[in-house]
């Protein structure tokens, strides 16, 4: 349902009595796509959490309010894996189904980073489009719903395990569209890690070149990977300049504040130029717990029972005020 | 005498483009060099320079099949397999896409050296599932391989010639996938070439045949899949055995293939790969590079001559005497003296 006028879709409904404007609906949705991955970490012994505590709000934002997408496409419970591309009658791409269909009056979401699939399969199922209990099949042999997702994998367009390679795609898909005359924007929603690959600026540059403003990126910039910190790492900073440098109209906001995400990608003029809305996040957004472990947080698994019973009853907190 | 056809792919790309709005033309900073300069007067609208980011220009290529185009990529055969492997994999081949890598300067057809050389393309290559791979040998292959295109809806990889390339077979004998053209009959030996090795071996085959050898010569122009009935036929019937001969590491390209197939169905006598073998190449000219790593018409007579026990006493002159060029013209004809600059 349309409840603010065009490009303003709301999906989930609410108890009468609560708060139904916009950002109360999206910070429920990053509520709930928190706890959702953490029972998710409890039940399998582990998970990517930090990636989803940090990006909640990020894609809850982008779901429910700045990108314009219709309904999913998809079976409410996605049926086993069906094939790899090439394989009779698999085409490529066919997870963007749960993100709506295709058209001008639509835009496009393009998830790269892979290792998010959790928080993105969270997200479907916070906005209605699939069902909870789709997210049984998490991680389970023959699920497209995969830990690192790829193309056949709900809310997935791409195959972005390895990274950095979304945003030239992206940009080669609006390319295309622009050739066609069709509007429409495409999001792309990056890890800050991928910045450190080199053809995420080969990308920027060739955006920049053509002067391509339908894609806008939003980046969760929670300063992790792998390793530790991202400025331990391999330094990425200063982001703005660097994406300035490149072609591109950068803009810094607080990553958890679902206006502030949202206004960025709304107001900022950007003609002739891709959008790079860089969302500084915490990765222990919602618990605190998980600071002691920073800077060492991109695969989390609660250690023992007085840190399962902690996290249990931060899940169930989140699961009264959804 | 043997018909020089000039830039058969620059004229060919234009004429069969016209009527295909969705044909688009990638260049990777090669423009001049992969014969494309010509596309993009005519159509600058489907022409892109993507300049020299090959990351980038395979998984924007995917996007844009993603979205119903066809992209053609064209720069030199390395820089379409070797740089951008992981994109090519992940955001071409994986998803099964209409992307064409049109590559040139295959082998050691290079005045590049090593950076140059795509001497493993076919190996990698032929790795990945859902790729087609393509070599074109003469003018008529370059001429008609667009049209074969067509009949591939997932990814394909083309070697292709470029500037004067000779015709060896018929202008209306197209290139065709998965079938070999039988070059020339013969009980006494087998013989499967591809690419630029095919004019060589013909050049030894028609010496050879005048010493009474007579070979059964295969020219191959797809290397993946490599499933074809005639090439088994070939292998099965070879007499003292089989030679393949490529302008390749003799590992991962046609003989293996060859090899593969003989294992797989038990067929043939002994074999014998010529090729590049498990070392790089340095920079020089094309004649040279193929003497050094023996595969040139006088290899090949050596080849059979070890094969057969014989000194069959070819002297060059033998060798040139035949129907196709001693080599590329693009290599000896003043005219290309600025396209061997160009390339570099």
């Amino acid at each position: 349902m349309d409840t603010e006028g065009s490009g303003r879709r709301t999906v989930t409904s609410s108890p009468p009595g609560r708060s139904n404007t916009w950002p109360d609906q999206a910070r429920r949705m990053a509520r709930e796509i928190r706890r959702r991955v953490l029972e998710l970490t409890l039940g399998r012994d582990g998970c990517y959490l930090s990636q989803a505590l940090s990006s909640a709000e990020i894609l809850a934002t982008l779901y429910t309010r700045s990108a314009r997408l219709g309904p999913s496409l998809g079976p409410a419970v996605p049926p086993a894996f069906s094939g790899v591309p090439g394989q009779a009658g698999v085409s490529h791409g066919h997870g963007a189904a749960y993100n709506g269909p295709r058209g001008s009056d639509y835009d496009r979401l393009l998830i790269s980073p892979a290792h998010y699939a959790v928080a993105v399969y969270a997200a479907l199922v916070s906005t209605g489009r699939m069902s909870p209990e789709a997210l049984d099949q998490f991680n389970t042999d023959g699920s497209k719903l995969e830990m690192i997702g790829a193309e056949h994998s709900p809310g997935f367009e791409l195959t972005t395990g390895s990274f950095g390679q979304a945003l030239s795609q992206a940009g080669g898909i609006a390319m295309a569209n622009s050739l066609r005359g069709s509007s429409g924007r495409f999001f792309v929603f990056m890890s800050d890690g991928e910045l450190e690959e080199g053809q995420t600026w080969e990308a920027l540059q060739c955006l920049g070149h053509y002067r391509i403003d339908s894609v806008v990126v939003c980046v969760d910039v929670n300063g992790m990977q792998y390793d530790g910190a991202t400025s331990e790492v391999m330094n990425i900073e200063p982001i703005e300049s660097r994406i300035t440098g490149f072609g591109g109209i950068a803009v810094s906001v607080d990553g958890h504040d679902v206006e502030a995400i949202d206004r960025a990608i709304q107001q900022t003029p950007h003609e002739g130029r891709p959008l790079v809305i860089l969302c500084y996040t915490d990765s222990a957004r919602g618990m605190p717990m998980l600071n002691a472990r920073k800077p060492k947080l991109h695969f989390v698994r609660f250690r023992n029972d007085s840190e399962r019973e902690h996290a249990r009853a931060v899940a169930e907190n989140w699961a009264r005020t959804a | 005498m043997i018909e020089l056809v000039h830039k058969p792919h620059e004229r060919n790309l234009v004429a069969w483009a016209r009527n295909r709005p969705d044909v688009l033309v990638l260049s990777g900073d090669l423009t001049g060099s992969t014969e494309i300069q010509l596309f993009k007067d005519t159509y600058p609208e489907r022409f892109f320079s993507m300049g020299m980011a090959e990351q980038n220009m395979l998984s924007w290529a995917g996007g844009l099949a993603r979205e119903g185009f066809v992209p053609f990529l064209h720069t030199f055969s390395v820089f379409l397999y070797r740089r951008p492997l992981d994109q090519l994999e992940m955001s071409v081949c994986y998803p099964n896409l209409p992307v064409r890598l049109i590559g040139f300067l295959p082998g050691l057809n290079t005045p590049g050296g090593v950076t140059h050389q795509a001497i493993n393309d076919l190996g990698v290559l032929r790795a990945i599932p859902n790729l087609t791979i393509l070599e074109t040998g003469d003018a008529t292959d370059v001429e008609t391989v667009l049209d074969l295109t067509e009949e591939i809806p997932g990814p394909i990889y083309v070697r292709m010639l470029r500037g004067d390339v000779a015709r060896l077979f018929p202008a209306n004998e197209r290139i065709r996938l998965n079938n070999a053209r039988v070059v020339r009959e013969g009980d006494d030996l087998a013989l499967i070439t591809s690419g630029h090795c095919t004019s060589e071996a013909m050049r030894a085959t028609a010496a050879l045949a005048r010493r009474g050898v007579a070979i059964r010569h295969l020219h191959v122009s797809t290397l993946k899949p490599f499933s074809d009935p005639l090439v088994e036929e070939t292998i099965a019937v070879s007499g003292r055995g089989v030679i393949t001969m490529e302008n390749h590491l003799v590992t991962g390209g046609l003989g293996s293939a060859v090899a593969e197939m003989m294992a797989e169905k038990g067929i043939g006598g002994p074999l014998y790969r010529m090729g590049i073998r498990d070392t790089y190449a340095q920079g020089a000219s094309f004649p040279y590079l193929l003497r050094k790593h023996g595969i040139d018409a006088k290899a090949l007579v050596d080849k059979v001559g070890t094969i057969l026990g014989k000194n069959f006493r070819l002297t060059e002159d033998d060798l040139r005497v035949a129907t196709v060029p001693v080599f590329p013209p693009s290599l000896v004809d003043e005219r290309q003296g600025s396209e061997r600059l160009e390339a570099l």
